[in-house]
């Protein structure tokens, strides 16, 4: 392994490289803050860029970049605006933008940066020591299993919510589920809920549902309430970047646990980042404990830190499937694997023997990418977080602009923003009556891909059989029944104490 | 601020993409000043390749002044279909990139035109479809897995990456229809992706599967799956340890094309100007570096051949499905 990693290294250290992932670096940082263009998108942009410099170490090492930079580009529109780019920042939203409200953009920008940083350093070290190995653990999950996963991540919402809140989140997972129907479902050849929209053919698109749920009603109570607004975090410093030591402190287990449970959970091809994300969320808040625990939601230094930190291990490990089998494992793999067919390298088993310094050049482009980025990135944070400093008045028209602008730009397609306003005022109204909008999104995210699993599995095994035939099935969905009813033991038992004092 | 400076980000990106992209053009062979490539999928799909890989073949070889792209999705391609009837007038330097999928939605009523409401310029490129098994599999070739067929019934699942009733299914489903089997009997299992039904077919989740030609090949080079039947007449050079589903006495071939079309009613001199370029471009070096980059097979059929081959096959395509019952 040395070996190799003395090839990767020489491949990577030359001027020309360094030039090309700051570059990479720099231009996914800032495209990635738009959020209709996600990682996806921007390196299917720099494709032809990256292959006419005809070096595929130095192609590599460029798009590596622009991913990272992507993904953490991403997590700054979830953490300042509140306008979760990508599925897999939903969950940096949580406890991202209520800090960043408190005033403390420039920490929350800081502690995503470095969680990013960890998860996805962590992840390629695993990935260099487990590679071989993990190609056999990414084909043991049939449907069965990715059925029962998506329940775990459903039952995750639990996690979320708040005291009280149980029967308005169920109700909101159930209508982001309801919503998950609509347009051509994978197993059936038939639009479903399209009410004769051609627009709505291929359903509701992630970009313009996150907009409206999350972005819009947000730009509308800044516009309702000028109050609350105020009081917020635009005059507080936000030039304050650090985290004190005894939140370093908190946070070195959080980065512990989610580098390694992200990784796994991104090695399975098609679940990546997002459910790592929303797992991540879930376990942590579970573990903490009392006071910590009920901070998760308001702005707490763990709840932002753990799916920072899992989705980026997440994306580490979706390049187990890429590199060992040539499987795309998520959307943005895929586009991997036709730049690397383009630079003449065909991934599968044999990539390791017969190319070495490709699949070294990889892994050491990853170290190389998540290293340049915190060092490009932490001087520039105090001017990105400035935004919130912008008056009311201009912030609004900003964050506006930026939500059509977000949903237009994935479909080149004006009716899109019809929708989007149309959902934006539903999730306006519902957040008046005080419902929470996070577990809609989980459900509509998790929806699709539960229902095709869930098919897929009743045509396979013609039945339910396959609950109790697959043993990891069963446990996953007792994992899942546990989720559920931990905290709502935990919190009976709170009540006993109190009742007892 | 940020804004403006990521805007400029992405500016900056697109220029040097089509600087770098044109700078090899301006000898005396340009054919036409411009053309603008419209991609009803997303960027990265195979629609976006094909459009992306000509457009590159044309300015590099100094066919074309200049390219620009649009990626329009939405309904299966029905979007940008609409948008180019609709905006005939103002769309004369454009052609729209598609395939086999066009006459497949069209017959099921995805979207209500067809590629007769459009110009035909020419189809390019093509990829056979394959029956591929694990390859620790036991089956051997198509009579091996017509053996497991007909002994396991409804759990021999055969797996693809579309809908039922799409390209992978009525594949499968032709070639059960030669070789005597009840084509709408067996249990085809769809995935979202063709990724995803490789991994199923890894997993061992399903027996065989049925996916694109290069697909296979890719995974298949490397030992991963073995190859027990392709839809050419003749073996594929690219790949000649592949056997043909002909020469197992499967009488059965499919090619899943891609091509261009234009707005309805262009000027005759615009589309001789689209056909030559591309006629042209296919004895360039500069394509043949994007067309084995990309594993593509040079399929070409120009205007009037474009249109029999895509009537041959929305016949063939048709009575299938209404064999299958999806019409």
């Amino acid at each position: 392994m040395i070996e190799g990693i003395l090839i990767g290294l020489s491949a990577a250290f030359s001027i020309q490289n360094l030039l090309m992932v700051i570059a990479g670096c720099l231009i996914g940082t800032f495209i990635g803050m738009l959020p209709g263009l996600g990682p996806m998108s921007i390196i299917a942009i720099m494709i032809p860029v990256a292959i006419t410099l005809g070096d595929p170490a130095a192609a590599l090492i460029l798009l590596a970049g622009v991913y990272y930079g992507a993904i953490f580009g991403g997590s700054t529109s979830s953490i300042l605006l509140n306008a979760p780019g990508v599925a897999g920042t939903v969950a940096t939203s949580f406890d991202g933008y209520p800090m960043a409200q408190n005033g403390q953009a420039g920490k929350a920008l800081t502690i995503a940066a470095v969680a990013s940083f960890a998860g996805g350093t962590l992840g390629a070290i695993l990935l260099m020591i487990f590679a071989p190995v993990l190609s056999q653990v990414a084909l043991s999950f049939h449907s069965a299993e990715y059925f029962a996963l998506m329940v775990v991540g459903l039952s995750a919402i639990a996690a979320f919510t708040g005291t009280g809140q149980v029967a308005k989140a169920l109700m909101m997972t159930i209508l982001g589920l309801i919503l998950a129907t609509v347009g051509e479902g994978a197993l059936f050849n038939l639009p479903r809920f399209t009410m004769g929209l051609m627009d709505l053919q291929s359903g509701i698109s992630f970009i313009t549902l996150a907009m409206a749920m999350f972005a819009l009603p947000e730009a509308m109570f800044l516009v309702i309430n000028p109050v609350r607004s105020a009081s917020g975090g635009r005059s507080g410093k936000i030039d304050n970047l650090r985290f004190s030591r005894e939140e370093g402190r908190a946070m070195v287990p959080v980065i512990g646990r989610q580098s390694v449970q992200g990784f796994f959970i991104g090695v399975l091809p098609g679940a990546g980042a997002t459910i790592a994300s929303f797992l991540g969320y879930a376990v942590e808040r579970n573990l903490a404990k009392g006071e910590e625990q009920a901070a998760f939601g308001k702005g707490a230094v763990k709840g932002l830190a753990a799916p920072e930190t899992a989705n980026n291990a997440a994306c580490v490990g979706s390049f187990v499937p890429l590199l060992t089998l040539g499987i795309p494992g998520s959307g943005t793999t895929a586009i991997l694997l036709g730049a690397l067919i383009a630079l003449n390298v065909t991934p599968g088993p044999r990539l390791m023997t017969d190319t070495p310094e490709i699949f070294w050049a990889v892994i050491i482009s990853m170290f190389i990418g998540n290293l340049v980025l915190l060092i490009l990135n932490l001087p520039l944070i105090p001017y990105i977080a400035k935004i919130l400093a912008i008056p009311r008045t201009y912030l609004i028209p900003f964050i506006l602009f930026f939500t059509l602008m977000g949903a237009y730009i994935g479909q080149n397609n004006a009716t899109e923003l019809l929708i989007l306003v149309g959902l934006g005022v539903m999730a306006t109204l519902l957040r008046f009556a005080d419902y929470p909008l996070a577990p809609l999104l989980i459900g509509f995210i998790l929806g699709t891909m539960l229902e095709d699993n869930f098919a897929r599995s009743m045509q396979l095994y013609r039945g339910l059989d396959f609950i109790f035939e697959r043993p990891m099935t069963l446990t996953l969905l007792v994992v899942a029944l546990l989720l559920v009813l931990l905290p709502s033991y935990r919190a009976h038992r709170v009540r006993k104490r109190a009742e007892n004092d | 601020m940020k804004m403006k400076r990521a805007l400029m980000a992405y500016a900056l990106a697109s220029v040097t993409a089509t600087v770098l992209g044109g700078a090899a053009l301006a000898d005396d062979r340009q054919i036409l000043d411009n053309v603008h490539f419209l991609i009803p999928g997303g960027a990265g799909g195979g629609w976006d390749g094909t459009a992306r890989g000509t457009g590159e073949a044309l300015t590099s070889a100094g066919l074309v002044g200049s390219v620009s792209y649009e990626n329009m999705s939405g309904g299966g391609g029905g979007v940008a279909i609409a948008h180019l009837i609709e905006n005939a007038d103002s769309l004369q330097n454009t052609m729209m990139v598609n395939s086999t999928p066009i006459v497949i939605r069209s017959l099921t009523g995805v979207f209500p035109q067809s590629f007769r409401d459009l110009t035909l310029v020419a189809g390019t490129i093509g990829d056979y479809a394959a029956l591929v098994v694990n390859t620790d599999s036991e089956i051997q070739n198509i009579d091996d897995l017509l053996a497991a067929y007909r002994e396991d019934g409804m759990s021999f699942a055969i797996g693809g990456g579309s809908v039922p009733g799409s390209m992978d299914h009525l594949v499968a489903a032709m070639v059960m229809q030669a070789a005597g089997e009840d084509p709408t009997a067996f249990n085809y299992i769809p995935y979202d992706a063709g990724g995803a039904a490789m991994a199923g077919l890894l997993s061992g989740e399903i027996r065989a599967l049925s996916t694109g030609f290069s697909e296979a090949v890719a995974l298949a080079s490397h030992g991963e799956v073995r190859i027990i039947g392709v839809t050419s007449d003749e073996r594929v050079p690219a790949f000649p340890d592949a056997p043909t589903m002909m020469e197992q006495g499967i009488n059965t071939t499919f090619v899943n094309w891609r091509g261009f079309f234009a707005a309805p009613g262009i000027s005759d001199d615009q589309l001789a100007a689209f056909q030559d370029a591309l006629t042209i471009m296919y004895d360039t070096p500069e394509w043949e570096e994007v067309r084995a980059r990309n594993g593509w097979v040079n399929i070409h059929n120009n205007g009037d051949d474009f249109r029999v081959f895509l009537e041959e096959q929305e016949q063939v395509i048709g009575d299938l499905m209404r064999t299958l019952g999806f019409l």
